[in-house]
């Protein structure tokens, strides 16, 4: 065949264009953009910028207007707090921002949780790139445009954020932005996070971004549809007006900067500020060793059933460069809702940097514009549109402790440090998300803000602080369960209470999570849901030689009202989940366990439902922890004496728990010495332990080992390619179920003549 | 010059060796894999993480599943302390984890001199009770 026949001809430049015009105005949908979707780096600095820069670059001068538009974002975030209905919003799962004219997140609020904003360029960029010049849509002063779908950039759908541009003079000049954690939006499941979603469309409201102000006044009809789609009306129409407003106090705040020093010094100062802090990661990360660190976590569960879920991380440094390879992770899951869009992840990863390693660097999106990272098409960790992702914080927050992890193993040898070196933080929401109708007939659906309360990692001088902050938000609280009551009808029957032994021991220990016992009361509509991961495998690696934390499951007490309990009988009742499962004191109940993922269920009254905090990982060997320390852990109540003299080798009198340091020191070299005599040379170990194949006895999702090219799909047999996407369907539990009991009732010759 | 790099472990730059901060043990060739140079155990995470709730009665009793997880634990086979820990699906081989280009280590420390140490030295049990 002669060559020439067969190349098509390479079209002109003008036929080209033509195509593209053909292409741009027969669009059918504008999906989430790739273009947009996939980068996370600085856009290039525009003309505009570049003139601006050459009129004002003097650092005091654009250091002078950064610190003024900080605290115009502080005052935003403020009312946000203050003012938003949403319980997120009361304790800070919130957060405002400002953004260059082409999109780029340059100055954020001291507080709140910076993930959200730093994932907003994504949706102002869909807006420049969409709606600016369409003739239908536009972007005029005074707008404002609403947006939730993760897709098009957030952690998940139950965020949703305000989006308004700023002119100056009929030039548009920046974007402001605030961002809350809303709770509902109109799920299968109430609360905003639905682990029971098995398709995007059960995940309730999915807004692209679209407008929904104009002259500063939300559209009411807009507003009318968006509330009839949400279990909390009021909720929805109070929080965007609170957002709005916030918005308009930030424009104000940059007015007063156009008005005084012009928009040319406003525009070079939010350049200025990610270009340097840009430069300056890079700078940071040419100071670390060169090296490869590996990783993983292991997510126990889909929420739905129990399986092996891997988070693989191998991190690079070479020169200035710093690359995250999330390749050999888990498939995504076609119909489960723990897949992440890869912009999420990449948001909590830069929350290990501007939280936990370079916390003095202006919050915005330059400090993790330079990293790159790497994932496999349609994993867990980047998953693809038509994959559900409202529970993506489980992979977004495993994720980020694999980087945590990772990061540490490097920064301990800088000479220049600019915080501790910290063994990962707890990262599960350890908290019970609830819904129905309220004891004053409101319909609701939210969550008990102790999700904000992990525990931290020990550091390298230092136990973790217990039950101190979410890795999503290093100043969030963890609110006022009394205030909380008032409005909903269940009690917190114990909280706050440390649960004693559930431990991350070393010579620094995590810090504790605490016991939660909910109980309905006043509603006959009420019910619970838990969503974290942990209850078989720590969802944690410990750091040089410390240990990770234990695991927490649910515990349920049915067939009981402990209300009356409380009333008829109150010494029975106890106050921890030890004494309460171990002792079972009220008669005829049924207690039970189970894993974390827990469906919304109604509840009857005086049912309890009981869960636990989660530690933070402990940091080196645990026979080098000081004896005083231990001590008093034990008068703490973090740790019974049987257990800290068992792990730590330490003896003390039972009753007076007197050291005996002479006595400890003898037990401690003991110890070192057991240690060398029960392991063995790790030639030796690996050719009895490493296996070729994950266990069949278990549903594993990832690469086994050293090949990240293959990824296992539950089962050793089961496999795809890393770059070579295929469907990945889970089955539900309770056909699990049944087949299993069908398979014994036939076993049994039970099944009887039922035809097939 | 010798680089501090974990709690327990450092490079000598001149011999290329991982050593032992506590004890001064050479470990492992610096450029390979410090963990074949110690000893390991394969850990019930039962018994680091004690069960809470009674195991007789529950499923789930806040320790790990022994079936689902172990903890390697790798220690100095000179002086026994425990350098790292890995939590491991069973069967999966044990990570490479910290994988240096030693070159570059030499190169970087080279350029800036031992005066930028870190000065996290090697840990010393404190002494106490005996003030007679
Ligand atoms: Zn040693």
């Amino acid at each position: 065949m002669n060559e020439m026949s067969t190349r098509a001809k390479t079209p002109t430049l003008e036929e080209m264009n033509l195509i593209k015009k053909f292409l741009d105005d027969t669009t059918l949908f504008l999906g989430p953009d790739p273009e947009i979707m996939q980068n996370h780096d600085l856009m290039p600095r525009t003309e505009i910028e570049d003139a601006a820069i050459g009129k004002v670059s003097d650092a005091h001068t654009v250091a002078k207007i950064r610190d003024r538009i900080q605290s115009g974002c502080d005052e935003g975030y403020e009312m946000v707090e203050q003012m938003g209905a949403a319980p997120g919003a009361k304790w800070g799962d919130v957060i405002t921002g400002v953004y260059s004219a082409s999109g780029d997140l340059a100055i954020a609020s001291a507080g709140g949780v910076l993930i959200f904003s730093a994932l907003v360029h994504h949706p102002i960029k869909f807006i420049i790139k969409n709606w600016m010049d369409d003739p239908t849509v536009g972007v005029k002063d005074g707008d404002g445009f609403i947006h939730n779908d993760s897709r098009y950039g957030n952690v998940h759908n139950t965020d949703q954020s305000m989006i308004i541009p700023i002119f100056h003079k009929g030039k548009l000049v920046c974007w402001v932005a605030s961002t809350v954690h809303e709770g509902e939006n109109g799920a299968i499941e109430p609360g905003g996070m639905p682990s029971m979603a098995e398709s995007p469309s059960d995940e309730g409201l999915k807004m692209s971004p679209f407008k929904v102000v104009e002259n500063y006044q939300i559209k009411r009809d807009i507003l009318t549809f968006l509330q009839n789609s949400v279990r909390e009306p009021k909720l929805q129409y109070e929080d965007m007006k609170v957002k709005l407003f916030a918005c308009l106090r930030i424009k104000q705040r940059i007015e007063e900067t156009l008005n005084s020093d012009g928009p040319e010094a406003l525009m070079a100062t939010l350049r200025l500020t990610m270009e340097q802090v840009r430069a300056e990661v890079k700078r940071r990360i040419s100071e670390w060793p060169d090296m490869t660190v590996r990783s993983y976590i292991i997510q126990d569960s889909t929420l739905r059933e129990n399986c092996v879920v891997k988070i693989n991380c191998k991190l690079t440094k070479t020169g200035d460069r710093l690359i995250f390879d999330f390749r050999g992770s888990s498939p995504e899951f076609t119909n489960r809702a723990t897949n992440t869009i890869v912009a999420g992840l990449k948001g909590m990863l830069a929350q290990v940097f501007l939280c936990y390693v370079w916390p003095d660097l202006p919050r915005g999106q330059a400090a993790f514009a330079p990293i790159e990272v790497i994932t496999d098409p349609h994993s867990i960790v980047n998953c693809s549109y038509d994959a559900p992702n409202s529970q993506s914080l489980m992979s977004i927050f495993t994720g980020f402790t694999a980087g945590q992890h990772a990061v540490a193993k490097f920064l301990y040898s800088c000479p220049e440090k600019f915080t501790r070196v910290h063994a990962p933080t707890f990262n599960m929401i350890n908290t019970f998300i609830w819904g129905g109708v309220s004891q004053h007939g409101e319909t609701l659906g939210n969550l008990c803000a102790d999700l904000n309360g992990m525990g931290a990692g020990a550091t390298a001088s230092r136990d973790g602080e217990h039950a101190l902050a979410p890795i999503f938000a290093t100043m969030a609280d963890i609110g006022e369960q009394e205030l909380n009551e008032e409005e909903v009808p269940f009690l917190q029957l114990v909280s706050k209470k440390m649960t004693r032994d559930a431990i991350a021991p070393g010579k620094y220990r995590g810090g504790q999570g605490y016991t939660m016992m909910v109980a309905t009361k006043d509603s006959e509509q009420w019910g619970f849901m838990t969503t974290a991961q942990g209850a078989k495998i720590p969802p944690l690696q410990g750091l040089f030689g410390g240990y990770a934390c234990g695991t927490y499951p649910l515990s349920k007490v049915k067939d009981v009202d402990v209300y009356d309990v409380l009333m008829n009988e109150p010494e029975r009742f106890r106050h921890s989940i030890e004494e309460i499962m171990n002792e079972q004191p009220f008669e005829d109940a049924d207690y039970s366990t189970h894993h974390m993922g827990m469906g919304f269920e109604i509840s009857k009254r005086g049912e309890l439902f009981m869960i636990s905090q989660g530690a933070g990982a402990g940091y080196g060997d645990l026979l080098e922890r000081d004896p005083e320390n231990i001590i008093k852990d034990i008068e703490e109540g973090l740790i019974s004496p049987e257990v800290a003299a068992r792990l730590y080798k330490v003896v003390f009198d039972a009753a007076t728990l007197a050291i005996d340091f002479d006595a400890s020191e003898a037990a401690r070299a003991e110890e070192r010495q057991a240690r060398i005599k029960r392991s063995v040379p790790y030639a030796e170990f690996v050719k009895g332990w490493n296996k070729p194949k994950p266990p069949a006895h278990l549903q594993y999702f990832g690469c086994w080992g050293d090949d990240v090219g293959t990824l296992y799909m539950g089962a050793p047999d089961i496999t795809r390619r890393g770059d070579q996407p295929r469907p990945n369907y889970m089955m539900h539990p309770k056909d699990v179920r049944i087949a299993e009991l069908e398979a014994r009732l036939e076993a049994a010759g039970a099944m009887g003549d039922e035809k097939k | 010059m010798k680089i501090p790099m974990t709690e327990y472990l450092r490079i000598d730059l001149e011999t290329e060796k991982w050593e032992c901060r506590v004890c001064d043990h050479v470990i492992a060739p610096a450029g390979g894999n410090y963990k074949e140079g110690l000893l390991v155990h394969n850990r019930d995470p039962r018994e680091i993480h004690p069960p809470i709730i009674d195991p007789d009665k529950y499923r789930f009793t806040f320790s790990p599943d022994p079936e689902w997880v172990r903890i390697l634990e790798f220690c100095c086979p000179s002086c026994g302390t425990q350098v790292e820990t890995e939590y491991a699906i069973p069967g999966h081989p044990p990570l490479w984890d910290m994988q240096v280009d030693v070159a570059a280590l030499k190169a970087q420390w080279a350029a800036r001199g031992p005066a930028a140490l870190p000065d996290a030295g090697p840990v010393v049990m404190p002494e106490r009770g005996h003030s007679h």
